[in-house]
């Protein structure tokens, strides 16, 4: 089991809430700074926990915990600027938080009730996206098209240790590579691709990989708030002044499930678990804030207050969170008309009407999805 | 007005919108320095420069998916996939993302990429060279797909294409390539709802076969050559079908022959099939015949002229037709 990043490993923070110093970078934060990063990573495990309690009490049908990788999303998300484009896995409910989405807007995809969610040029925050490993070459693609615009500003994309093993993302850092893009590829080393070991992955260190492809790699602690903005900061930087990409591996766990469908005790121990939790992002950060006087009991008290109220957000507005209307599935399929759209959204309401008097809202059964109205305009001619 | 080959009129449609709008980039593979191996790009390098016409790395996942972030910030890609063999590699990017993003984002994505694909067979090609892969992507809600038969088709067909909203497949019979016609090349942009109708292109009262992309000229031959009067419908447009056109000729002629270069296993046939056995079931004469490629992968060169369907191929189905 890995659990020791090795002597590549950047870190500023120790798990035991000790500053050190590196040779090539370095973050001094005040003390609101640090109270900041403490709260940020506080309400995202709120917001996870929350997220998967929702799940569990069948608000959602689905949920994937970041628990564990919180400093790693939080670090990197502070490490761009606002109007820099972030590229998420479906994971990335920390830098979501950290970009000012509303948590409430990630629920969404996993209730049920949208296939996207939010518009991602309003907080520079992309769509989750589930087929592993594509949003590598979107990011590469948004990169170029940064280059074209002769604009000052890089890209940040997320991927995972199981992700690394897909032709996109090799794809991705060829591309990125010959074109020299402004773009900052940032692997959450979680150690496991639901039940397989990084170790099924790859057989040299993910960061090593960037060496094959003619860009730096870095190995940072993800469980380091502060070194992984520090080192991802140092990435962006490089890429704005056309330096072209960095692969940045941060080193990290999942402590939970890869989602609440999956039930990691089949495939991992205890001890793993219990290790890494001795490496936990928050609490180094909470030793170090009380520790070094930033923050006394009634201000973690207060950021408590605050998680707390978080949640009954989640919870309340989860819950009130309407299903769509049926026919709205034929919407943006196209951006312009499209006779096949028109065709099957006027069937389908026609269809659905004809139960309004049943008091039913739709077909029951198997049975009533022909019948009758087979010879309806649904899949007609016009 | 000038004659121009199909590859040439490609290319000028290509040089117009391009002229017209600087966010439209060429990218694929070759088709910068070396004009693309079929020549469609030629000299738009050299006009444009490096930044709008791309040579990209040999990985056609990485095209698509480039050019999906190029949208997002933007710009009109008009991506190149070398063969209709090599799109495979990009089929996940093509369905899952370029089909899907104008959904997901609630209309606040544009995907206005365009995939240009020379198509089909009858080149004397190696395997992988002549396929014809329409009906994957004409099951793939999102994406729209038009395939031009002519010159003066193909020249108006891609600046719509580069000028619609939504993700275009652009089919183009790589056969044709070299088979000159006249062309305006100083028509402006035709409104682009055009780019989605079917075209009848020859009248006839007897039975319609239908067609696109290079069984086009294939069908205006077997109509010519046949003492039938016989109607020749181009679809142009794959997805979406033009079905109130085909409805039209079919509720006169009585009889549908549907000629396609791909297996008729699956094929855009079967789908014209079943909606014009739905719509027109008390019109037809005959059942809805359908020509095609055999279900089988696509020949050795030598022996693909039995494959393709020609002539004698598709007067054989009208003979089917007239026996019903």
């Amino acid at each position: 089991m890995a659990i020791d990043g090795g002597p590549d490993l950047v870190q500023l923070l120790t798990p035991e809430g000790v500053l050190v110093a590196h040779p090539d970078y370095a973050l001094t934060l005040d003390d609101e700074q640090w109270r900041q990063r403490y709260e940020l990573l506080v309400m995202v495990r709120r917001l996870d926990t929350e997220a998967t309690a929702l799940q569990r009490h069948g608000e959602l049908g689905l949920w994937a915990p970041c628990q564990g990788q919180e400093a790693a999303q939080v670090g990197a998300a502070l490490a761009t600027r606002p109007t820099e484009r972030i590229f998420p896995t479906y994971r990335e409910h920390g830098m979501a938080y950290t970009r000012g989405v509303d948590p409430v807007t990630l629920l969404g995809l996993f209730r049920g009730t949208t296939l996207g969610g939010w518009d991602p040029a309003e907080h520079g925050f992309s769509l989750y996206t589930i087929v592993i490993g594509d949003q590598t070459l979107h990011a590469v693609g948004y990169a170029m098209g940064a280059q074209r615009d002769r604009a000052d500003e890089a890209v940040l994309v997320c991927f995972g240790d199981g992700a690394s093993s897909q032709g996109d993302v090799a794809e991705a850092f060829v591309y990125a590579a010959v074109n020299d893009a402004p773009v900052v590829f940032f692997c959450q080393n979680n150690q496991w691709a639901i039940s397989e070991p990084l170790e099924r992955q790859t057989r040299i260190p993910l960061f090593k990989r960037a060496a094959g492809y003619g860009f730096p790699g870095v190995r940072v602690d993800g469980n380091d708030v502060l070194a992984v903005q520090a080192v991802v900061a140092a990435a962006l930087e490089r890429a704005r002044g056309g330096g072209g990409p960095t692969l940045v591996e941060a080193f990290t766990y999942r402590m939970g499930a890869h989602t609440t469908s999956d039930d990691p005790t089949r495939y991992r121990t205890t001890a793993e678990g219990e290790a890494w939790r001795l490496k936990d992002p928050i609490e180094r950060v909470r030793a170090h804030i009380v520790r070094s006087g930033i923050a006394d009991t009634s201000y973690l008290a207060e950021v408590e207050t605050r998680a707390d109220a978080l949640g009954e957000h989640m919870r309340s507005a989860c819950r009130a969170m309407p299903d769509p209307q049926a026919t709205s599935m034929f919407d943006h399929v196209y951006a312009a008309a499209h006779p096949v759209m028109d065709r099957e959204r006027a069937w389908l309401a026609d269809y659905l009407g004809g139960f309004a008097d049943t008091g039913h809202s739709g077909p029951v059964g198997p049975a009533a999805t022909a019948g009758a109205h087979a010879h309806a305009a649904f899949g007609g001619g016009h | 007005m000038g004659v121009l080959t199909m590859a040439k009129a490609i290319n000028t449609g290509l040089q117009i919108a391009m002229r017209d709008d600087d966010h439209v980039l060429v990218m694929g593979e070759d088709v910068g320095r070396l004009g693309g191996v079929f020549r469609v790009t030629d000299g738009l390098q050299a006009q444009f420069g490096e930044e709008r016409v791309i040579d990209t790395p040999l990985a056609e996942s990485g095209i698509i998916g480039t050019a999906v972030g190029l949208a997002m910030r933007g710009y009109a890609p008009v991506c190149e996939i070398q063969f209709d063999g090599f799109i495979f590699p990009a089929f996940d990017q093509i369905t899952t993302q370029v089909a899907r993003l104008h959904l997901r984002s609630a209309g606040t994505l544009q995907m206005r990429i365009v995939i240009r694909v020379p198509s089909g067979g009858g080149i004397g090609a190696v395997e992988h060279h002549s396929e014809s892969p329409e009906a994957y992507f004409a099951h793939s809600p999102g994406l729209r797909i038009v395939s031009p038969s002519t010159p003066a088709d193909a020249f108006m067909m891609i600046r719509q294409a580069i000028a619609h909203p939504d993700p275009v497949l652009f089919l183009e019979p790589k056969r044709r390539y070299w088979q000159k016609g006249e062309v305006d090349t100083e028509a402006p942009l035709a409104p682009l709802h055009e780019l989605f109708e079917a075209r009848v292109l020859r009248r006839g009262h007897d039975a319609t076969l239908l067609c696109w992309g290079p069984m086009v000229r294939t069908c205006l031959d077997a109509a010519e050559a046949d003492s039938r009067d016989l109607e020749v419908i181009d679809a142009r447009s794959l997805a979406p079908l033009d079905l109130p056109t085909i409805v039209e000729s079919v509720t006169r002629t009585g009889r549908l022959i549907v000629v396609h270069e791909a297996p008729v296993t699956g094929g855009l046939g079967a789908e014209i099939a079943a909606q014009i056995g739905q719509e027109c079931f008390y019109q037809l004469e005959a059942p809805v015949l359908r020509v095609g490629g055999f279900s089988v992968p696509y020949p050795p060169a030598r022996i693909e002229e039995v494959y393709l369907p020609d002539l004698d191929r598709v007067l054989e189905a009208v003979d089917r037709a007239m026996a019903f």
